[in-house]
């Protein structure tokens, strides 16, 4: 199994599952990063906390990468966008603005993503997040199987 | 204001902090990495990473807990109230918005935890999907109906 990192993934996951308990039992918030980030757009209100969950999000990243640079993309390997299948002749800023608008228009419209129905929302027992995660990640893995951009 | 106070903010921030680290740490920063979870075609041939699946159970695991420890008590530390989505039904908005968030990412390997971490080391083209996925997010929010009560109506 190529690059297969069960320890690093289960560290990072609880990490990831006590970011959200923190949210939730310090603030009653979820960590759910579409309606985090998208609340902050107009008719906004309360953007302060999202504002400064949002910069200690990526100061983690960064400060996470600069302790840890041997773990992968972000330390000692850079980061890259992954391109469109090649033989579809696509420009990599059209494939990029594509998925870019979907994914916040999809996460707006489903009230929710990965952290939001995936983990906040299946650790709530939610139906609706049950039925989000199944169709998100059913579509995600045709689209990859279309495209075979791996 | 209850969300103007230090406390209040100062969680946001250490939530803000233990995600990033997280996602760093599990590496679903990486695109590729998630998008080798996504393809299942490569399990015949032994090249799938099931890592993803790795993270989100422990992930859900935790929440999970506090979740159960949550119920215990009438409110959160720093606020009157869990905040708590209301929508019940499953409807076509639900399920055309998931699948269209899988579409995009399923072409991408993104989706939006990852995205903005991705500013702390950015990948060139980051800017311009960020632009796309605020850009998409304002265009969602232009349908669903604005104001608690109408959508809460509207969903119920």
């Amino acid at each position: 199994m190529e690059s297969f990192t069960p320890l690093q993934s289960a560290i990072g996951g609880a990490l990831i599952g006590l970011a959200a308990a923190v949210l939730w039992l310090g603030n009653g918030r979820l960590a759910g990063i579409s309606g985090i980030f998208g609340q902050l757009l107009p008719p906004a209100r309360t953007v302060l906390w999202r504002l400064v969950f949002l910069v200690a999000l990526v100061a983690g990243a960064w400060g996470a990468s600069r302790l840890f640079p041997g773990l992968g993309i972000g330390g000692v390997e850079p980061a890259v966008l992954v391109a469109p299948p090649v033989a579809w002749g696509l420009p990599m800023p059209l494939w990029l603005i594509l998925s870019g608008l979907l994914i916040g228009f999809g996460t707006k419209i489903g009230n929710g993503c990965t952290s939001g129905h995936g983990v906040c929302g299946l650790a709530r027992l939610s139906y609706r997040s049950l039925v989000a995660v199944a169709v998100f990640f059913g579509v995600a893995i045709l689209t990859v199987t279309v495209t075979g951009i791996v | 204001m209850t969300n103007l106070r230090l406390p209040y903010l100062i969680t946001a921030a250490i939530s803000g902090l233990l995600f990033g680290t997280g996602l760093y740490v599990s590496q679903m920063v990486d695109p590729l990495k998630v998008l080798r979870f996504l393809d299942f075609t490569a399990i015949p041939s032994g090249g799938w990473d099931p890592s993803l699946a790795f993270v989100i159970v422990p992930a859900i695991a935790v929440m999970f807990v506090a979740v159960r420890l949550g119920k215990r008590r009438s409110a959160p530390l720093f606020d009157t109230a869990f905040h708590e989505p209301e929508y019940k039904r499953i409807d076509k908005r639900l399920v055309g918005g998931a699948a269209l968030f899988g579409l995009g990412w399923g072409m991408s390997g993104i989706c939006p935890g990852p995205a903005l971490s991705l500013i702390a080391f950015p990948p060139a083209g980051l800017w311009l999907f960020l632009a796309a996925m605020f850009a998409g997010s304002y265009f969602g929010s232009l349908i669903v109906p604005s104001g608690h009560t109408r959508r809460l109506a509207d969903a119920q």
